[in-house]
């Protein structure tokens, strides 16, 4: 189980998470709702374990293993991968450059290159061309797949939504449900409401650093106006 | 006449593409401006003219002056610049203070003056080329700096050390979170880059001559190219150098008292044009 518990962190003078509480288990999707600056993008940095911001207290813990303190390559190397919001490719690599980042091509164990080609045939008929080069569905596909790379058994996924075309967004909830299915945690960062209730498990809501509200999807599918005055309109 | 200038302005490039390359390749992955490139590539110079006197070996020298300033560079990086990672005006001002300390050490071991590093045989004396009879070394280190080039080339675009430093040129933050140890490939960039300075200092030492503050000529010549051709881009690097180097060249000899001019002139219009340079990206 991935664990967030009384996180605090700032940006120079600027506290911005108060202490978020959370928790994120195999084989579910829980989803983070938030209003922009609300701190989610934070939060996410700061469990991957990214040089800013600084935090001043609490923790992220991968079972018995404290995260909070690791450099990210080493969160990353126990099981925890993000898709970044705004998907962060690298313009210089190929499609098939960011795959082999971290693993050879010929890798034979967990998620091969094959795998991912397997998972997003779209991504296998552009291999040759770079991340500048791809369309917006095809970036956020390949920032997944460069993700799974690492068989992660936690994924961090950062608005992934933003900016896909209604088509693309519904893809992309198949790749999660796919995901889960297969028994990995995923912590579903979203502003949209209905999107995230598509795929999620389990809702938590942040607002100002803290989350205010916490809910099972189930309950907040029920009684949606529960949730949309955190949210603003939807 | 003009081919001899044409000759001395390509030979110049290339070794200013040797030192310029190492130098754009610690700024694009680092983002670290190293002030004391310059002093590395003198003390490459340095370390080449004693060990080939010692040895008789030219290739001993260069060879010793790679690995040395490879090993200044590590020292430079883990035992310095360690501590300021992040802080762009600290490590500047540090690689500065690293540049005087490397001259004063330099001035005490080899004094103030003028050395040339001995070239083998087979590479004195003159070859007829584009009709005009060109010293042999000046033409080695022409064909050294394709041949470094070319390597460096394949390096970036055909390895996957390569891909992890352009990727990291691109977004080190990225490379970490996907579970790579950006550090050692910083660290592996920052002894290539300084094994490049020495090499430099080596080819240099032979082909202009070693003296207190030839340092701070390359440096600023290399800081042009590296401008020119946009940071951590190596075929910016190459045509930064051939700008430079025929610029030099030619103004030398044509507006003997704009000599500076001639160089950073046109540099200052392309970056009014181009800011990032000819293949640079904004940070
Ligand atoms: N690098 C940064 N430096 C300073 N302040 C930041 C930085 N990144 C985000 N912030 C501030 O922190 C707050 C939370 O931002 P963020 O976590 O990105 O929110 P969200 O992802 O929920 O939109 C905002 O007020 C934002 O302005
Ligand atoms: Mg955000």
């Amino acid at each position: 189980m991935l664990s967030v518990e009384g996180l605090e962190a700032r940006y120079g003078g600027a506290r911005v998470l108060n202490g978020v509480t959370l928790d994120l288990r195999r084989g579910e999707v829980h989803a983070v709702l938030g209003r922009n600056g609300m701190g989610k993008t934070t939060l996410v940095r700061a469990v991957m374990g990214l040089s800013s911001p600084l935090v001043t207290a609490g923790e992220a813990r991968l079972g018995d293993a404290r995260l909070t303190g690791l450099p990210p390559h080493r969160v990353a190397r126990l099981g925890v991968a993000l898709v970044p919001q705004g998907r962060r490719l690298f313009p210089s690599l190929s499609v098939t450059e960011h795959l082999t980042l971290l693993k050879p091509a010929g890798a034979r164990t967990g998620w091969t290159m094959e795998r991912v080609f397997a998972a997003f045939p779209r991504l296998a008929e552009r291999r040759k061309h770079r991340g500048g080069q791809l369309s917006g569905g095809e970036r956020q596909m390949l920032a997944v797949g460069r993700a799974l790379m690492a068989d992660p058994t936690f994924l961090l996924m950062d608005e992934p939504s933003e900016g896909l075309a209604p088509v693309m967004v519904r893809a992309l909830e198949t790749v999660v449900a796919q995901l889960r299915a297969e028994g990995l945690g995923i912590l579903l960062v979203e502003q949209n409401l209905y999107s995230a209730l598509a795929v999620a498990d389990r809702v938590s809501v942040l607002e100002t650093g803290r989350v205010v509200h916490a809910a099972s999807a189930a309950a907040v599918a029920s009684d949606p106006g529960a949730l949309t005055r955190f949210l603003g309109v939807h | 006449m003009l081919g001899f200038q044409l000759l001395n302005g390509f030979t110049f490039a290339a070794l200013l593409f040797v030192v310029a390359s190492g130098f754009t390749l610690i700024f694009g992955l680092l983002r670290i401006v190293n002030l004391s490139h310059g002093a590395l590539y003198l003390l490459g110079g340095y370390v080449a003219l004693a060990v080939s006197g010692w040895t008789g070996q030219f290739a001993a020298g260069v060879l010793a002056a790679m690995a040395a300033v490879a090993l200044a560079g590590l020292a430079l990086d883990q035992g310095l610049l360690r501590f300021v990672r992040g802080y762009e005006l600290r490590q500047v001002l540090l690689t500065v203070g690293v540049a005087f300390v490397l001259n004063d050490l330099a001035l005490v071991v080899w004094g103030g003056d003028t050395f040339t590093v001995p070239t083998p045989e087979a590479l004195t004396g003159a070859t007829e080329v584009l009709g005009v009879f060109y010293p042999t070394f000046r033409l080695f280190v022409l064909a050294a700096g394709a041949l470094v080039f070319m390597l460096l080339s394949l390096l970036i675009h055909r390895t996957r050390l390569g891909a992890l430093i352009r990727a990291g040129v691109d977004d080190a933050e990225m490379v970490a979170a996907t579970g790579i140890d950006i550090r050692r490939v910083f660290l592996g960039t920052f002894m290539l880059g300084s094994a490049l300075a020495g090499l430099g200092g080596a080819l240099g030492g032979a082909f202009l001559s070693l003296y207190p503050g030839a340092d701070a000529e390359i440096l600023v010549f290399s800081l042009a190219v590296v401008i020119i051709g946009g940071r951590g881009s190596l075929l910016g690097a190459a045509l930064g150098a051939l700008l430079i180097g025929l610029l030099n060249t030619f103004g030398q000899v044509w507006f003997p008292e704009l000599a500076y001019f001639v160089v950073f002139g046109p540099m200052a219009l392309l970056l009014a044009f181009r800011p990032f340079g000819l293949f640079g990206r904004p940070a």
